[in-house]
């Protein structure tokens, strides 16, 4: 095996699980209903109105899962501008959730938009107008994507050079057995394959740390003005989230949820997959985010007490509920990871990684929907088919993840370590995703 | 050395921190843009209105082509006589509303875009959907470059745009001023030209302004004394005056300043030409490249084996 991919390793398993037919089963009901939206209108399958233009599509795929995607982001930020490599062995894993969760944020606006047909407009400069968040927010995630795409590809380089191609030759059999009939154009076929992957790989390994600074660059700028589109909603939004500080509060939010969902990931993948907690990793990854989240939380009590809103957060009106639901499950997971005895331990990293998870994931509704009045008589709870599409699109991504960790050298090895810790040293450079 | 790395690590945090808080203070102390009264407009005064919707019917009449707007049937009636309309929607751009506050004191209201002087559709539009005409200040919407993001919706605080929920192929729905119809043709929007009452008067800002302030002078009990529109949200070139206070006709209270001055004000201080995320990039690159280059020097096989990887 070469040397390169000797920190990562495919997942020996079966692909065709229990789990694997459930979340199929949501995915297709799910795609199901996307026929339905496109044959009837969005009216047909949701409960959206003039007054809630925006709703769980937007709110959880787009500004929640792009959140919840930004692993690859937080963990970048830590191996390659912290220069802790011994983060190393999760980012590919890290990268590739962030990669289905920025594509299928994607996916999903464009099952939002009701003019897809239109949406080429992104890409021509003379339609760009300047004013718009939106603008800023599209092009930088579709540029994101494009990114992750190419971080991740070093691991499907590398499995393409170093794989037999038996279940892929099984493939073509039982697709054809007349195609296997040459053998002899389809072993030159393989060997061709094997080869430009080799090429293409060394020379992706020297431009790769620009591309990955340009990996945190994107998220930065998206991210925060994923804060921004909320600013023009000044008489919609509720005063104790409608704030000049909303693109600092999505940015520091982002981050804190990437790490703690990079913990949240690894510990579920090592019990589903029944391997060993990476829990020397993780409690290091955990010592930052309670830091974060303090700083988050600062600014949030800091900014109401700035602009007289104090009493609206604790009014214990509907508003202050869910704003005070938000800041606890914050502050009380953020209040675990200070305890250095409890982040060691699996189970309570694992409990406190949720409830920041939650927390943060909880401000995001509440800036685009929950603190979202458009005056009254107009009401919003997402209708079965919409939050079905929701569901089937999670489920797709959870499918995707299992069947690729299966399938690519993408979760860290685990055994022997320090006896390949030696050649790491050399090629920790090149190696980059 | 975990120690000293985080307080590195909180440091850099801080630092982008106290970036963005500037431009939050530096946005919060401008103040609101000017006013171009040569802009074209109506002023509806609702004193004036007796409710017989005929600007509404006169509306779709003339623009049931370009947008599409079918009649609407109330849901209990049916023989489909009724063209019923209780709101704005993706079939009606204007609408006449009743405020009831007893028996005997009521008035009308009437509801269509407000031509904001500094519209927040506009500000939002990713692909330039929604422009405002630079002399008559029409705000006016493009089907063909429209992607159907709804963010103009979203970004309204009138909540004017309509879409067009059940439709497979939709379209944002929302007043022009007849720009292409009966403005055209005849020099007059079609609901202005029908008004029986001359409740609504089309024409210049300045001059609608002008009309205004004469008509609260010379019955000031005949009025709230105020001109909805002078100054709301930026302004607006749709004009209001009223008997009662229009937070109760439906109109919302909104401060002097365009949410789109405070919104843009903000985005551009962070994007002011591209510099911060420019030199975001290069300090990125330089930091990544420079640990890349640490990790290949300082790494001998021997020192690593037992600090890096120790189980």
């Amino acid at each position: 095996m070469a040397g390169h991919n000797d920190e990562f390793q495919r997942l020996d398993a079966r692909i065709f699980t229990p789990s694997f037919f459930v979340l199929l089963a949501l995915t297709l009901i799910g795609f199901f209903l996307v026929g339905v939206r496109y044959v009837k209108g969005i009216g047909a399958v949701t409960n959206l109105s003039d007054g809630f233009p925006w709703g769980i599509w937007i709110t959880y795929d787009v500004a929640t899962g792009t959140a919840i995607a930004c692993g690859g982001y937080a963990v970048a930020i830590l191996v390659y501008i912290r220069n802790h490599m011994r983060y190393h062995p999760m980012i590919r894993s890290a990268v590739l959730t962030s990669m289905f969760g920025y594509g299928l944020a994607g996916a999903s606006v464009m099952i939002d938009l009701g003019r897809p047909w239109n949406s080429y407009n992104f890409f021509l400069p003379s339609r760009w107008q300047g004013n718009s968040v939106m603008l800023e927010v599209a092009l930088c995630v579709m540029a994101y994507s494009m990114v992750l795409a190419i971080e991740f590809l070093p691991a499907l380089l590398s499995a393409m050079e170093n794989s037999d191609w038996g279940p892929f030759q099984n493939f073509v059999n039982w697709l054809h057995p007349r195609l296997v009939s040459d053998r002899e154009s389809l072993n030159t076929g393989k060997e061709w394959m094997r080869s430009a992957a080799a090429k293409i790989r060394p020379r992706l390994d020297k431009a790769l740390i620009f591309i990955i600074a340009l990996g945190i660059t994107l998220p930065t700028m998206h991210q925060s003005s994923l804060g921004s589109m909320l600013l023009i909603a000044s008489t919609k939004l509720h005063p104790l989230w409608h704030t000049a500080f909303l693109p600092l509060l999505f940015l520091i939010n982002c981050i804190y949820i990437g790490y703690s969902i990079a913990i949240l990931e690894s510990i579920i993948s090592s019990y589903a997959f029944n391997r060993p907690f990476e829990v020397r990793e993780l409690s290091g990854l955990a010592g930052i985010v309670p830091w974060l989240s303090v700083i988050w939380l600062s600014v949030v009590v800091g900014d109401l007490v700035w602009r007289g809103q104090l009493h609206a957060a604790l009014s214990l009106d509907f508003y202050s509920r869910f704003f005070l639901a938000e800041f606890l499950l914050v502050a009380v997971g953020s209040m675990i990871l200070f305890n250095k005895r409890m982040r060691r331990t699996p189970r309570w990293l694992f409990v406190s990684a949720a409830l920041i998870v939650l927390g943060g994931a909880l401000y995001r509704f509440n800036v685009y929907l929950i603190g979202f009045d458009p005056g009254k008589g107009w009401r919003y709870f997402p209708s079965l088919a919409e939050l079905m599409i929701t569901v089937g699109i999670v489920s797709f991504e959870i499918l995707g993840y299992q069947v690729l960790v299966k399938l690519l050298p993408v979760l860290p090895r685990m055994a022997r370590r320090g006896s390949h810790a030696r050649e790491r040293g050399a090629r920790l450079a090149g190696d980059a995703t | 050395m975990r120690r000293q790395s985080r307080r590195d690590f909180l440091k850099s945090v801080a630092v982008a921190g106290a970036g963005v808080l500037s431009c939050g203070a530096a946005a919060a102390s401008s103040g609101p843009g000017k006013v171009n009264n040569e802009e074209l407009g109506l002023l509806y005064d609702a004193t004036r209105c007796v409710g017989c919707k005929a600007c509404m019917a006169s509306c779709k009449r003339v623009n049931a082509a370009s947008g599409s707007l079918a009649y609407e049937h109330a849901d209990w009636d049916k023989d489909e006589l009724w063209d019923a309309p209780q709101d704005l929607s993706g079939s009606t751009r204007t609408v006449i509303k009743l405020y009831k506050e007893s028996p005997t004191r009521w008035s009308y209201v009437q509801s269509s875009c407000m031509h904001c002087q500094k519209p927040a559709c506009v500000s939002v539009c990713p692909v330039g959907a929604m422009t405002k005409d630079k002399t008559t200040g029409i705000v006016e919407y493009d089907k063909n470059a429209c992607i159907g993001c709804r963010y103009c919706q979203v970004a309204c605080s009138f909540t004017i745009p309509r879409f067009q929920w059940e439709k497979t192929i939709p379209q944002i729905v929302k007043c022009d001023l007849c720009k292409n119809t009966n403005l055209a043709q005849k020099g007059i929007p079609a609901c202005a030209e029908t008004c029986p009452a001359g409740a609504l008067t089309f024409g210049k800002r300045k001059d609608l302004l002008a009309d205004a302030r004469q008509r609260l002078k010379e019955s000031p009990d005949r009025y709230v004394n105020r001109i909805y529109g002078e100054t709301e949200g930026g302004g607006t070139n749709h004009l209001y005056l009223a008997a009662y206070p229009f937070e109760k006709l439906g109109l919302p209270d909104l401060p002097p300043e365009a949410p789109a001055e405070f919104s843009e004000k903000i985005q551009h201080t962070i994007y002011k030409g591209f510099m911060a995320p420019v030199a975001l990039y290069g300090t990125l690159c330089f930091v990544a490249v420079k640990n890349m280059k640490k990790q290949d020097t300082d790494e001998h096989p021997e020192k690593d084996a037992g600090k890096r990887r120790d189980e």
